[in-house]
């Protein structure tokens, strides 16, 4: 059978009032969220991690309408978390979950998808981790970013958690993935 | 590892990040250019939600908000296949569903416009795609809203529409149009697509899917980036 190929539907943007939808329970709508920041539920102990951090604009301004995306599969567990950027008061996200492990000696990073009011199409980026100098240096993915715009995609450990901005644009524009 | 091809977006149907005239993309769209990774585990999975249970009126917006009467409206069925680029059928997969009420108001705390809000109408719900790829949900068709991207905007009628595929380059999230509305020249949204890909966010009427004495039909098909060397193979 001779296959036709389909145009993809295009992407359109989230818009702004998306959270009743996506995000009720976090946003204190009347409807079951499907998920929601915390992706280690049946997990406990000192290995759950914290990533936090706050969405950026081109001007500095922090982004109170932006929804992220974690997924993470390390071909042992495989988590996903949701979280919105319009509940907190400084408009940061947080999520809970554990390290990935890494895989043929690449350095561990959780998947980012990220959508907002203003974007079209949504945007890839990675969480790597701070402390894992050692195989962040010798990554393939990391190696490939301009030096001056590693730093963009590791997550700082800081205390007990770990911070990830992401900044749209500007000297700081956080590095985003063609997938 | 996976056989799934990626076929990358698609830029003669995907709208870009920056289009000045939706002016919110202005100071949000990434303005360097994108880093092509070296795949890994993840970024050929994605969530699947096997064990996500439905509520039973999670597809009929119709009834899932009800707290008195039914919801105010045209009461509309929504039919759709989805599909992989090869057209092959993506079975069993989430699509999530957000809208205004026939007022074009928003529940969204957000939403400001001086429309009234439908006590028995929340315009949220889910469903998922049977054996074959297809989909159904029930809900009241949208009304039109006033934005302020440029004086006097509008925008059409729209159902937007979430969805995953089986990996995280198939995601989605998008907006279905109704026929031949006469808003779509002038919004910036729809018109950020490229002509060729418009009509592909139209759904068209069926009168085939109505059903009589109850609600008007409607088809939307979804094709998802990506499609499978071997069909249904996935992690
Ligand atoms: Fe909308």
């Amino acid at each position: 059978m001779k296959e036709k190929i389909q145009l993809q539907t295009p992407s359109q943007t989230i818009g702004p009032y998306f959270a009743y939808g996506l995000t009720p329970e976090q946003y204190n709508y009347d409807f079951p969220s499907l998920v929601d920041g915390n992706m280690v539920k049946n997990v406990h102990g000192n290995e759950v991690i914290t990533i936090t951090g706050i969405v950026y604009d081109g001007h500095g301004n922090p982004i109170d309408d932006a929804m992220l995306e974690l997924w993470q599969n390390d071909g042992e567990h495989k988590r996903f978390g949701r979280y919105g950027t319009g509940t907190d008061k400084n408009n940061a996200f947080t999520f809970t979950t554990i390290k990935p492990k890494p895989i043929d000696g690449n350095a561990p990073f959780i998947n980012v998808i990220l959508f907002m009011r203003g974007q079209l199409l949504h945007s890839y980026t990675r969480i790597y981790f701070s402390d894992e100098v050692a195989l962040n240096a010798t990554d393939e993915t990391l190696r490939s970013i301009p030096e001056e715009r590693r730093e963009t995609v590791v997550a700082k450990k800081e205390g007990e958690s770990y911070v990830f901005n992401i900044h749209m644009q500007g000297d700081k524009e956080t590095v985003f993935f063609k997938l | 590892m996976s056989s799934i091809l990626n076929t990358g977006f698609d830029p003669e149907v995907q709208p870009p990040y920056l289009d000045t005239a939706y002016k919110s993309t202005i100071l949000r769209a990434p303005s360097k250019p994108l880093i092509m990774p070296k795949k890994s585990l993840s970024d050929t999975t994605g969530p699947l939600f096997k064990d996500f249970n439905l509520g039973s009126l999670d597809h009929d917006l119709t009834k899932n908000a009800i707290k008195i009467a039914e919801p105010l409206g045209e009461r509309i069925v929504v039919h759709g296949k989805v599909t992989n680029e090869k057209g092959q059928p993506i079975p069993h997969t989430l699509i999530e569903i957000w809208q205004a009420n026939s007022a074009g108001r928003y529940v969204h705390k957000v939403d400001q416009h001086a429309a009234p809000i439908d006590p028995n109408f929340l315009g949220t719900g889910r469903c998922i795609t049977d054996a074959e790829g297809n989909y159904k949900f029930y809900t009241i068709k949208p009304g039109a809203y006033p934005w302020g991207n440029h004086p006097n905007a509008w925008r059409p009628a729209h159902i937007h529409l979430s969805l995953f595929g089986n990996q995280i380059s198939s995601r989605l999230i998008t907006q279905m149009y109704f026929p031949n509305d006469p808003l779509f020249k002038y919004d910036p949204i729809f018109n950020a697509v490229p002509p060729k890909g418009r009509d592909l966010l139209v759904s068209t009427f069926d009168l085939n899917l109505t059903e009589p004495s109850f609600a008007l039909g409607y088809r939307f098909n979804i094709v998802l980036r990506g499609h499978n060397a071997t069909p249904f193979e996935n992690q």
